[in-house]
């Protein structure tokens, strides 16, 4: 029977009030432990997803809208903008473009976002294909390992592509046939969650739906559908023919339109620099710089974060409080036991020694729960935040500031458990034993 | 072996009224009755036999140790080892079962826990099947025993009891002082039982009265 079986016997022994500092012990560690996973992974997110991009060119609109729909593929696009406009841009002999990459935005198949783009991409992000070739044809596509998965496409597999962002039947451009020609591997990047296909073929959808719109205004819904299936054979068809090799954007129609431009400088010198400017400056276009807007949006973050923040810790001053306290009522009760452990040969230090355990074996069972609760409750959120924004989270990463956790609980258990354990080791035996 | 000399104790810290004790010379495996009305210092006397105060004046000896030349943790331990206390009201660590009760007292003077010794103890006091009992589970009579086994599990040298018997009736008590009495022969120490209980007077040859 060591002390520290002694403290351990004494907490089980008034189960509830043991109960109650270590759930309060929990929930502020917990608190402050999910958040510390929430924002390591966000931000783990967000950097993988940066790519070495160094300007994004897109429509007039808020900077931080663009880089978040162009790069993170969270938000709505600010607008589109015409190949005309951007062609500079496009030019393999940009003096200070290294790579620039079109994206079209704005439709989706099942929730998952399909961009066209050219092959260069992968580069971009560093990602290989895991089977199958990249996209050359329109309407061919490559989809990421995470859409693979989910929505069980495999090489070969058909499917329409729908406007907007949201699984919705009434969108539909039914007269699409999408066809998987690859697949990628898994990169933890944002392509994980993206169909890849051809900019024309955004062009060519779009055209379509304008086309069957003008020409079936007098249909009614009902036979719609009949309608749908029938022509879908022709249109396949028609897609198939042109089967000849996808032209650069330079070839095409300065009217035509993209969403997006991902543009790697060949070097960060003070022209490059300067291009955001005049861009925004001198052109129906804005640029935006992914960095300065990631720390906007952090910093945007971070007033929710400081003040969840605040309240975890805050509740772990409680849990001290209460610990402190439940130590404090407790010697009351056991002042006659404190002056027994005395008549039985233990010294004052071995009762402070007893109450400071008893803090410490509090806080730390407190944290451990708090840590387990923390990890179990980022592992029950990561499908909801999966689901939400398309990025994988997890609750098994473990993080050194843990660590911090664990030992500044300990420190708290024990500045706690500090005056309790002075005053028990103060107990006067002989006054106590004549109360009794 | 328990001496007394020139004894009193106040209080009041300022040395104001005192108590003055008479001179005690108990010598090893007798038995001693110390007899008092109520208010009259029995257990303060007993405390400071015990080392649990310190007297204003005089000189306490265990044995060849003089007690309240100790301080500190040595005075813990030494009480730990060579005197058994049993109080007027028993009390035990609650969340420890009887056995624990009585290991703990073992180990807190870094004496091995000795199972066979405790279950050996509680048997002779017909409470071995108690063993594993929390203190709150057994009567007054059953803690009365545990807390005589308690403050024999060491072997002490001296054996002081403060109104052993004062919640018994006529046969319990009879019982207990005859336990108390085979224990401390038993172990060859020295035994002293403060009361005010006349139905004592007659077991024990030896007496003081305050």
């Amino acid at each position: 029977m060591n002390l520290l079986r002694l403290s351990w016997k004494n907490l089980t022994f008034k189960p509830l009030s043991t109960l109650l500092s270590i759930v309060l012990f929990a929930l502020g560690v917990g608190l402050v432990a999910l958040l510390f996973l929430l924002q390591k992974q966000v931000e783990d997110n967000f950097e993988k997803n940066l790519a070495g991009i160094d300007l994004v060119i897109g429509a007039k609109g808020s900077p931080l809208q663009l880089i978040l729909s162009s790069m993170y593929h969270l938000d709505a696009p600010t607008g589109n903008i015409s190949i005309a406009e951007i062609k500079p841009f496009l030019n393999p002999k940009h003096p200070l473009i290294e790579t620039s990459i079109p994206l079209s935005l704005g439709d989706s198949y099942r929730t998952f976002r399909i961009v066209g783009t050219t092959p260069s991409i992968l580069d971009f992000y560093g990602v290989s294909l895991a089977s199958g070739k990249a996209w050359a044809q329109n309407f061919e596509v490559v989809i990421g390992n995470t859409v693979a998965q989910k929505l069980g496409l495999t090489l070969g597999s058909t499917f329409s592509s729908s406007h907007g962002f949201l699984e919705d039947d009434n969108l539909g451009h039914e007269h699409t046939a999408f066809k998987v020609v690859g697949i990628l591997a898994g990169s933890g990047t944002v392509l994980d969650q993206l169909i890849l296909t051809t900019n024309q073929s955004y062009w060519l959808t779009h055209e379509h739906d304008a086309a069957s719109e003008e020409a079936a205004p007098e249909e009614d819904n009902a036979d719609h559908a009949d309608h749908d299936h029938e022509d879908h054979a022709d249109h396949d068809h028609d897609h198939a023919s042109p089967s000849v090799t996808v032209p650069s954007l330079l070839e095409e129609p300065g009217e035509k339109e993209i969403t997006a431009l991902l543009v790697k400088f060949k070097g960060r010198n003070f022209q490059a620099l300067n291009m955001q400017r005049s861009i925004n400056e001198n052109t129906d276009l804005q640029a935006a710089t992914p960095a300065i807007e990631i720390n906007r949006l952090y910093s945007l973050m971070d007033t929710g974060e400081k003040a969840l923040r605040i309240l975890a810790f805050v509740i772990i001053f409680v849990s001290g409080l209460s610990i402190f306290i439940s130590l404090f009522a407790s010697l009351k009760e056991r002042q006659y036991e404190l002056a027994l452990l005395r008549v039985m040969g233990g010294t004052r230090v071995t009762l402070f020694t007893l109450i400071i355990l008893e803090g410490l074996l509090l806080a730390l069972l407190g944290c451990v729960f708090g840590l387990l609760l923390s990890h179990g409750g980022m592992q029950l959120f990561a499908g909801a935040l999966e689901k939400a924004y398309g990025y994988t989270f997890s609750g098994w990463t473990f993080l050194p500031q843990e660590w911090y956790l664990v030992g500044g609980s300990l420190l708290l258990g024990l500045v706690a458990a500090v005056l309790p354990a002075i005053k028990a080791s103060r107990t006067d035996i002989s006054e106590t034993l004549l109360k009794g | 072996m328990l001496s007394t000399h020139n004894v009193s104790f106040s209080f009041d810290s300022a040395g104001g009224t005192s108590l003055k004790f008479p001179d005690i010379a108990c010598q090893t495996g007798e038995h001693w009755l110390l007899l008092g009305q109520s208010g009259s210092g029995k257990t303060t006397l007993l405390h400071l036999l015990a080392g649990l105060r310190t007297p204003q004046s005089g000189e306490i000896k265990v044995n060849d140790t003089v007690l309240n030349q100790l301080s500190g943790a040595k005075l813990d331990q030494f009480r730990g080892r060579e005197i058994g206390v049993i109080f007027q009201q028993s009390h035990f660590l609650r969340a420890l079962t009887v056995g624990e009760n009585l290991a703990l007292a073992r180990q807190l003077v870094g004496l091995p826990a000795d199972s066979n010794k405790i279950k050996a103890l509680l048997e002779q006091l017909n409470i071995g099947h108690k063993l594993n009992a929390l203190p709150s589970e057994l009567s007054v009579g059953e803690q009365q025993r545990v807390a005589i086994a308690r403050a024999l599990v060491n072997d002490p040298t001296v054996i002081l009891a403060d109104e052993p018997t004062s919640a018994l009736d006529d046969k319990n008590t009879e019982q207990v002082v005859a336990l108390l009495k085979a224990q401390a022969k038993a172990a060859n120490a020295t035994l002293l039982v403060v009361t005010h209980d006349n139905r004592l007077k007659n077991i024990f040859d030896q007496q003081i009265e305050l």
